[in-house]
């Protein structure tokens, strides 16, 4: 085998090597979907959906997860929202007052970081906190520490929408004499359709948090009530109906699981399309 | 006072915030230096916020690190937590043993995936496949969890384990099938893999498309083929960009909770081989949150190991995003 050869080999080689792992990779994915749902269709029916848990749920009795679905929705809202109060201000000072500057560059560190912060650590911190505050379980110290966790995801994904904006925006608005605020304004205008999409993201990421809530959000078979109550959450529906040893509560397991892939579907779904189609007012 | 309207059309109305002495637009320059204080305010209590939480899992482990020394704690292998005793040992193990399975696993396709989408794909293509990965990285790790039970633990115990038992477990007790079950750390580690996969591609993909055109453009020139071209690429820019997203891709596997916990076994003992059943730390806080206020130091220690996990992870995400920065920034 001459030179030539024996390049065009090695080409074709890693090539196919490489082609190997994407597909291998998509048919996991594909692996996944077919699975919740093929197994999940069974036991899934509209009482499931529509009914909080009756007496005896975990033994196999009647009901649904309207708790969990409802649960996890107050979390993920509640959790969402106090993020974005923090994590907007942030992402647009970062580029209105201090664009390009080691500063910004410092804060994007500690975010990427944060992002990285694995949700159990969260949860324990929010533990330490309800304890020291004197605050039981329940929604309102859930949405605090999932807020936490969410809080990263939602100010960096912001922050890389921001730099798409067009530099000559900035340029106009300022030289217009306009002071940096009245540009966080022109500036928060463009951005509209990536901040919906990154509270899409965020709500998403939330939704199938489980580890954080695990010690703040408690868990109950009531529908949420109040912000001083325990909530359900659907990922530890899930985990509690595998728990049990009944076979027919493990398949409603199955069937809660698919529930919440829809879900988180529909959500990245809803964020793919809130990215294209909201950008009416958008200067490109 | 009354609005004055000029030849060409400009409306020049009168001032009403104008008090004597001051300078024109005043209201709204206090304005903006209002909101720059507040912004200033919000960005240092976000980065405050992990000094927040490392303080405050250190105050509430002081109790058990005032009985026992770290060195004790990180090296003792007994767990008995009626009789005080909290030794870390087997969760270290077993989160690193699990974590070093999922790595063998997804570091390598991990890898020529993230060099296919950054050198051998038009940007069509790659946005295509971008919400792939996308959806990878958003299915809840209970989703993840829950496919593991139904679909690789049987994998495992009936054809994968008796496989593996049967050739390599000959050769060394690292083989060998010592647990029927299917939950241990083979199973917990392929599932992990592939949750950390989107992110090492990720990762891999962003350091190598940093690197200039030209570079590439001037070895094509030279006659090299697109996989010398790249090996060139890698070669001389992506190596540590890429050992940075393995070592992010890590820390995030060591942090993992739920699907782990799903899957090893949840057995207090150092695993001799891959079919061991183990216990990760993060699986140790959460499955131990309920009985957490009926002993002395029970909390304390669960405090301590989420202490641990914090500082584990903190030290491999701030090198590996310092050396991403560096490389990103430079292009």
């Amino acid at each position: 085998m001459n030179r030539k050869q024996r390049r065009r080999l090695q080409e074709a080689f890693f090539v196919g090597i490489m082609r190997t792992s994407l597909a291998g990779a998509c048919l996991v994915l594909g692996t996944i979907l077919a699975v919740i749902t093929v197994r999940g269709v069974g036991a899934l029916s509209w009482e499931m959906v529509s009914q909080p848990p009756e007496s005896g749920f975990y033994l196999g009795g009647g009901g649904g997860i309207l708790n969990a679905i409802l649960g996890s929705l107050a979390l993920a809202t509640g959790a969402t929202l106090l993020a974005m109060a923090l994590a907007v201000p942030l992402a647009l000072f970062m580029h209105t007052y201090l664009r390009s500057s080691r500063i910004a560059n410092g804060i994007r560190l500690v975010l990427d970081v944060m992002w990285g912060i694995p949700s159990i650590v969260y949860g324990a911190f929010g533990f330490a906190l309800m304890v020291f505050m004197g605050l039981r379980a329940s929604l309102l110290a859930g949405v605090l520490t999932l807020a936490l966790v969410v809080l990263p995801i939602l100010a960096r994904t912001f922050d890389e929408v921001l730099m798409m904006s067009p530099k000559d925006l900035r340029e106009a608005t300022l030289s217009l004499g306009a002071t940096r605020l009245e540009y966080l304004g022109v500036l928060l205008r463009q951005a509209l359709p990536g901040l919906m999409t990154a509270l899409l993201l965020a709500f998403g990421r939330g939704i199938g948090d489980a580890a954080s809530v695990l010690f703040t959000a408690g868990y109950t078979d009531a529908l949420p009530q109040s912000l001083t109550r325990p909530v359900a959450s659907l990922p530890l529906a899930i985990f509690y109906q595998l728990s049990t040893p009944f076979p027919e509560v493990q398949a409603r397991a199955y069937a809660s699981a698919l529930v919440l892939t829809i879900l988180i579907l529909v959500v990245s779904l809803l964020a793919q399309l809130s990215a294209r189609r909201l950008g009416k007012h958008v200067i490109r | 006072m009354e609005a004055e309207i000029r030849r060409d059309g400009a409306v020049l109305t009168p001032r009403y915030d104008a008090a004597p002495g001051r300078r024109p637009g005043t209201a709204r320059v206090i304005k903006d230096h209002l909101a720059r204080t507040g912004m200033v305010v919000i960005s240092a209590a976000t980065c405050l916020l992990v000094v927040l939480i490392a303080g405050a899992l250190l105050i509430r482990s002081l109790p058990l690190l005032r009985t026992q020394s770290l060195g004790e704690l990180l090296t003792s292998s007994t767990w008995q937590p009626s009789h005080g005793a909290f030794g870390f040992a087997p969760f270290i193990a077993g989160s690193i043993a699990v974590t070093a399975v999922a790595m063998i696993v997804a570091v390598a396709p991990a890898i020529f995936t993230g060099i296919y989408l950054s050198e051998y794909t038009v940007a069509r293509t790659r946005t295509r496949l971008k919400p792939l990965l996308d959806l990878m990285v958003g299915i809840p790790s209970v989703v993840y969890g829950l496919w593991g039970i139904l679909f690789v633990v049987p994998l495992v115990r009936d054809h994968v384990g008796p496989w593996i038992d049967g050739t390599l477990g000959q050769v060394s007790p690292l083989f060998r099938q010592t647990n029927p079950s299917g939950y241990g750390l083979l199973s917990a580690g392929l599932v992990l893999g592939i949750m950390v996969f989107p992110l090492i591609v990720a990762v891999t993909e962003e350091v190598l498309r940093s690197v200039p055109h030209e570079m590439r453009e001037a070895v094509l020139c030279l006659g090299a083929t697109r996989w010398e071209t790249t090996l060139c690429v890698v070669r001389r820019r992506g190596m540590a960009g890429i050992l940075a997203a393995v070592v992010l891709g890590f820390s995030r596997a060591f942090g993992e909770t739920l699907a782990v916990m799903m899957l090893i076994g949840n057995s207090v003992q150092v695993p001799r081989s891959l079919f061991d059943s183990a216990y990760s730390l993060p699986a140790l806080i959460a499955n131990n949150y309920g009985e957490m206020m009926s002993l002395p130091n029970y909390e304390s220690a669960l405090m301590a190991a989420a202490l641990l996990l914090l500082a584990v992870v903190l030290l491999f995400n701030v090198a590996a995003r310092l050396v991403v920065n560096r490389l990103t920034a430079r292009s």
